[in-house]
């Protein structure tokens, strides 16, 4: 499975009203190509903590579905956050996890997610469930049992390296992504 | 370096003004000198105080919880201004978040254990080039005037803006 077949089965079960968090790199530009929506926040920087962005909201936001659009390599290099997760018990937070085992947009460098399986680390850390899958149906039922319970709880998909053709930049300027992000997560 | 410092902690009045502005959402890694503060907002079930394992992390949930409709408040030590320096230049500004950081001044004019005494020394320079405001926190005049202040500098902006708490004033 590729990511944007990864992006696809998962957007297929994401309902109009779900906030998403995306990491930055190659993902938020594939999920802004696969389908942009206002409700979809792209963090081009700081890598590493689109997770604690999630659950800084999911918090200020009890209600909304909130679901954080992760790879490996900000895991990684977040991985406190998890911690966090584990403690603070979000129950309106999802973190899907599309592992490539590489830093794509950087040129394909390895990571080690292949040493270190980070469904593993969600576990030990508290999150109520953990799966991994291989393959489009795999995945696209582990969500659906994961969207079925509450969180926090974790899906990660093992995906190829390697960019696509034919993904876009993300286009609106950071302020007017936040912006209309705000007024969704309000609504 | 002002451990020790007599008197008693700004810390209540302090809470109280940041509740009185409307701060909501409170986050952070605590410092000695701001240990009356944390003390406050952890015992405090309203404020819902999130313990962070590091400050741009915690900078991370407040740039969520604002998006999400709160009024948010960071606190570290000035060391971990060193740590959230990315997150303050690649989130928090670029995306206009506003978040209110109070930092404590350890290594405050060269007299502190080693480890603080450059950070102390380059601090406000620091939230300078990064083109924070700041100003010190000052034990003798109304906690409520320069909390408003810091929310001013904030929501009209559109930024972070920083409190530099010294020694002996929220201990």
């Amino acid at each position: 499975m590729n990511k944007m077949e990864a992006i696809g089965t998962l957007m297929e079960r994401v309902a109009d009203d779900a906030l998403i968090v995306c990491c930055n790199g190659m993902i938020g530009r594939e999920l802004f190509t696969a389908k942009n929506r206002p409700a979809n926040f792209y963090m081009i920087g700081s890598m590493g903590l689109g997770l604690s962005i999630g659950l800084g909201l999911a918090i200020a936001q009890p209600n909304k579905k909130v679901i954080v659009l992760d790879g490996d390599g900000n895991v990684l290099m977040g991985m406190n956050v998890l911690a966090s997760v584990g403690s603070e018990q979000p129950k309106n937070l999802w973190h899907v996890v599309l592992d490539n085992q590489t830093h794509a947009s950087t040129g394909g460098q390895r990571t080690i997610s292949g040493n270190v399986h980070l469904e593993e680390v969600a576990r030990a850390v508290g999150y109520k469930a953990a799966y991994r899958a291989h393959d489009a149906p795999s995945f696209g039922a582990a969500l659906d049992k994961a969207f079925a319970e509450s969180g926090p709880n974790m899906v990660l998909a093992t995906v190829e390296g390697g960019t696509l053709k034919g993904i876009a930049r993300v286009e609106p300027s950071p302020p007017e992504l936040a912006e209309r992000f705000a007024r969704e997560a309000q609504r | 370096m002002s451990h020790g410092k007599g008197g008693p902690s700004h810390a209540p009045e302090f809470v109280a003004a940041l509740k009185a502005n409307g701060f909501n959402f409170f986050a952070g890694v605590p410092c000695s000198l701001l240990k009356g503060l944390v003390s406050k907002l952890d015992t405090d079930p309203d404020a819902g105080y999130i313990s962070a394992t590091r400050e741009d992390s915690a900078l991370g949930m407040a740039a969520g919880a604002w998006l999400g409709g709160k009024l948010p408040m960071v606190l570290m030590q000035n060391s971990g201004l060193g740590v959230s320096v990315n997150a303050l230049a690649s989130l928090t500004t670029m995306y206009a978040l506003p978040v209110l950081l109070v930092i404590s001044w350890r290594g405050e004019g060269g007299n502190d254990a080693p480890e603080h005494i450059m950070m102390g020394e380059i601090m406000a320079p620091v939230l300078d080039l990064m083109k924070i405001p700041h100003r010190v926190l000052s034990a003798s005049e109304p906690m409520e005037a320069q909390v408003a202040w810091a929310k001013v500098q904030m929501l009209s902006n559109g930024y972070p803006v920083a409190l530099i708490v010294p020694g002996g004033v929220l201990e």
